[in-house]
């Protein structure tokens, strides 16, 4: 290594291959993602955020708030849970086949078990593997039993109600600029939306932090809210604040538009729509339309009910 | 190629004094403007740092709050000391080991100007709202060409300098300084183009982020210290360097896999991009390995002291602050080797039996700023301090540093160090370990890592102290010796006129 040109091609070559391994590549298979679809409703996902959103994300640069918070849920692996949703005909056959993947230990368990089964399906087993659950649910169906297979993904982020699966490139699909984050120093965004749906509260939250979450370090964000003199009436935007933060007789304190923004982007940040790459299916899907669940609080029971949600207190 | 160099410097080398006097203008603008942004950089480390003993404080001001502090401080201190000082030191590296004049002075000193013009503006730019949102890259578009153009153009007459060189065979730093010259502009202008000017879609962005962050600090900064850290410590201790093909090694394997390295295993990405990128900064275990058999073989002190047999008189490298110049070299080299290790464990995804804890911990926590402080200031900032503390009095042979003012910064910097990275990783395994227990509520791991992040605010506060004597230090030197010279000019123009004929 005597000649300068050797070493201009080593550093040539060497700088070379990574950037063709992390920069093309990743750009032909990354750059060019199109949208996908949810695997339940098949709805494109992502949609591309609302207007006002896209301007919330630039505040959310702007402020720099990936310094302190992530959108990377993680998800550790995956649980199957197996729910019998009709008991079938063959009752004496369905017994068996429950006694033989250990479901229940009794014969009579497992008719009182099948008695419910078209009201309130019971799930039959939980913690499974893929491959535990291939094996069992065909078992079942073999003994003329109607199944449903439920496939919770689990890890810390998910019992934290961080998302109900891991975040996936196809999140960040329309964002400009793409902010991971790379520290937890508040909790991880990728699924807020989910967690806290109130606008008020994000606003009360962002004018004045440790009042909505008591030891939060989070710095207040007064300047993104002004104070200003009631005329006629009280905006309908101003916030409710009591105590020391409700500011002098007269007056209020009225969000800005960054602040509107900043809170209709983080009302945009879901991680809750079940894809090819990330999978999940938490309420069961029954044959008869004759159910006590409602869809929607379904979802919500069924993502928590393994451990138990963080507190809003926790956002 | 050597037929091209002229031929009046081919024949005789010119002096060191000479080299030296040719640097002088350009490293004197890049060391003390570096020195400038190491302050500023250190008093919005500190102001960010407060924040975690009061969120309130300055929160009332949108360019004081805490995502604009942290990106600034960072970037002051990437931008306008690691890269400027860095320039600086190359430049003279160049010019000493090939025994060449620095070839056009002024364009490189104007160069450097706009560089620190571009940092103005990108600092200002973060506080100011127009942070471009990825980490290490804060910088806005507009600050990016004076950047890039202020560097290339330094790097072409460094190329040129190198080129012009009287000894023609190469020294092991040479390899490593020149590559850095190389790298920057393309992982810079890569970075510029697929983020800022022509934003490629979605997650990629992420990634190429990611690809540059790990670029800059691991590669680019890597070769610098590296390449520094081979010329000093064998000058300083009187050794030859032991081993060449052991500083191939390394040279290689830091720039065939540094460069694959800095996709997190937490990424939202196919899983082949943190795989790869794991592997490749678990393999940049090796060339840890192999420096460190080096430099150990080369000095055979574990803490290289040192090493002078005879007592001679001012020789270069030999003045008083020499032991401590050589104590910054060393704790760099030791702060490189702890960051190799950490990072190769830190890119392994999940735990095994002989690791007690992996990614799935130490991602998302303040393990990771404790581990890049360990490299871009235990590592990279310690090896330039000892170098600009031997470069300044080559350049004004008259003026002498204080010696006592280099033994208190280098104590300064190591406690510095120590507040900072332990805190820092200590608070944020607990971070990570109770961020994988569910049944420990957000708030009070927070409460958990927030006496860590407030013993680390003294380590702030050394810092900060060691880098005012840093820039006292360096100044002073520069300022009474152009205040002699303009004495000396003034008298001179003074001087009572004595007639002709009159004696």
């Amino acid at each position: 290594m005597n000649y300068g040109p050797i070493i201009f091609l080593a550093a040539f070559f060497a700088l070379a291959t990574s950037w063709f391994g992390l920069v093309l590549t990743p750009q032909v298979q990354l750059g060019r993602m199109q949208p996908t679809n949810n695997i339940v409703d098949q709805a494109t996902y992502p949609l591309s955020r609302p207007g006002l959103a896209r301007e919330g994300l630039d505040v959310y640069r702007a402020n720099g708030c990936a310094y302190c918070h992530s959108q990377q849920a993680r998800q550790s692996g995956v649980e199957c849970e197996i729910a019998v949703t009709d008991a079938g005909t063959n009752q004496a056959a369905a017994v068996q086949a429950l006694l033989k993947i250990k479901a229940v230990s009794t014969p009579a368990e497992a008719e009182r078990l099948l008695v419910n089964a078209s009201n309130a399906p019971p799930r039959i087993r939980r913690g499974l593997s893929r491959t535990e659950a291939d094996a069992e649910l065909k078992t079942l169906e073999d003994a003329g039993l109607k199944t449903d297979l439920l496939i919770l993904p689990i890890g810390p982020d998910m019992a934290r109600a961080w998302g109900d699966r891991r975040s996936v490139a196809e999140d960040f699909l329309y964002d400009y600029p793409v902010m991971p984050g790379s520290q937890r120093i508040g909790p991880d965004l990728a699924n807020v939306a989910a967690r806290q749906q109130d606008p008020d509260w994000h606003l009360r939250h962002l004018y004045a932090p440790q009042s909505e979450v008591a030891g939060s370090v989070m710095p207040p964000y007064r300047y993104l809210f002004e104070k200003r003199r009631i005329e006629r009436a009280r905006s309908p935007d101003a916030l409710a604040l009591t105590g020391k933060l409700a500011p002098e007789k007269d007056f209020e304190i009225v969000p800005k538009r960054e602040a509107k923004a900043l809170v209709s982007y983080l009302l945009s940040l879901r991680a809750d729509a079940p894809l090819f790459d990330a999978p999940f299916k938490t309420t069961v899907a029954m044959p008869a339309p004759a159910t006590n669940n409602v869809p929607g609080s379904a979802t919500n029971s069924a993502a928590t009910n393994a451990t138990p949600a963080a507190p809003p207190a926790a956002k | 190629m050597s037929d091209v160099a002229p031929s009046s410097t081919a024949t005789r080398t010119p002096s060191l004094a000479a080299i030296y006097q040719s640097a002088r203008l350009p490293l004197v603008i890049l060391f003390l403007s570096a020195g400038a942004w190491l302050l500023v950089g250190s008093i919005f480390g500190l102001i960010a740092s407060l924040k975690f003993h009061m969120p309130s404080f300055l929160a009332s001001a949108a360019w004081l709050t805490y995502g604009r502090v942290r990106p600034a401080a960072n970037n002051a201190f990437l931008y306008g000391f690691c890269l400027q000082a860095g320039m600086g030191v190359v430049i003279w590296l160049i010019s000493r080991l090939g025994r060449a004049p620095l070839v056009q002075t002024l364009p490189i000193a104007v160069a450097a100007c706009f560089w620190n013009l571009g940092v103005t503006l990108g600092v200002v730019g973060i506080l100011a709202g127009d942070a471009s949102g990825f980490e290490n890259f804060d910088m806005p578009g507009y600050a990016a060409p004076f950047l890039f153009l202020s560097f290339v153009i330094m790097a072409t007459f460094v190329i040129l300098t190198f080129h012009w060189r009287t000894i023609r065979e190469l020294y092991v730093s040479q390899w490593f300084l020149l590559s850095a010259l190389f790298w920057f502009p393309w992982i810079f202008s890569t970075a510029a183009l697929l983020l800022l000017v022509f934003p490629v879609r979605g997650m990629a962005q992420a990634v190429i982020a990611w690809w540059y962050s790990n670029n800059l600090q691991v590669v680019c900064l890597g070769l610098i210290g590296l390449g520094v850290l081979f010329y000093f410590i064998p000058r300083l201790t009187r050794q030859n360097l032991r081993s060449r093909p052991l500083a191939l090694i390394a040279f290689w394997f830091l720039m065939l896999f540094g460069s694959w390295g800095g996709i997190p295993n937490s990424a939202s990405t196919p899983a082949w991009l943190p795989t790869i990128s794991s592997v490749a900064t678990i393999l940049m275990i090796i060339p840890a390995i192999a420096i460190g058999l080096n430099i150990y073989g080369t000095t055979r002190l574990v803490f290289p002291r040192p090493y002078f047999t005879e007592s001679s008189p001012a020789e270069e490298g030999r003045s008083e602050e020499a032991p401590m110049i050589l104590n910054f070299f060393s704790l760099g080299l030791l702060a490189f080797l702890v960051f190799s290790a950490l990072n190769a464990n830190a890119a392994i995804a999940e735990k095994q039996w002989f690791l007690p804890f992996a990614a799935d911990i130490t991602d998302f926590t303040w393990f990771v700023p404790a581990k890049s402080f360990l490299n871009t200031y235990g590592f990279f900032a310690m090896a330039i301090f000892g170098a600009v503390y031997y470069i300044v009095p080559t350049l004004f042979p008259d003026e002498k540093l204080c010696p006592k003012m280099v033994r208190v910064h280098f104590y300064l910097a190591a406690a510095g160090i120590i507040f900072i990275f332990l805190p820092f990783a200590i608070g944020g395994l607990i971070q990570g370990f109770e961020l994988r227990n569910p049944g420990i509520p957000f708030a009070s791991i927070l409460k958990h890592t927030l006496h860590f992040l407030r013993i680390a605010t003294l380590g702030d506060l050394l810092l900060l102290g060691g880098h005012i004597v840093f820039a006292l230090n360096i100044t002073g030197v520069v300022v009474r010796s152009y205040r002699a010279r303009a004495l000396r000019a003034y008298a001179e123009a003074t001087a009572a006129i004595v007639p002709e004929g009159a004696a």
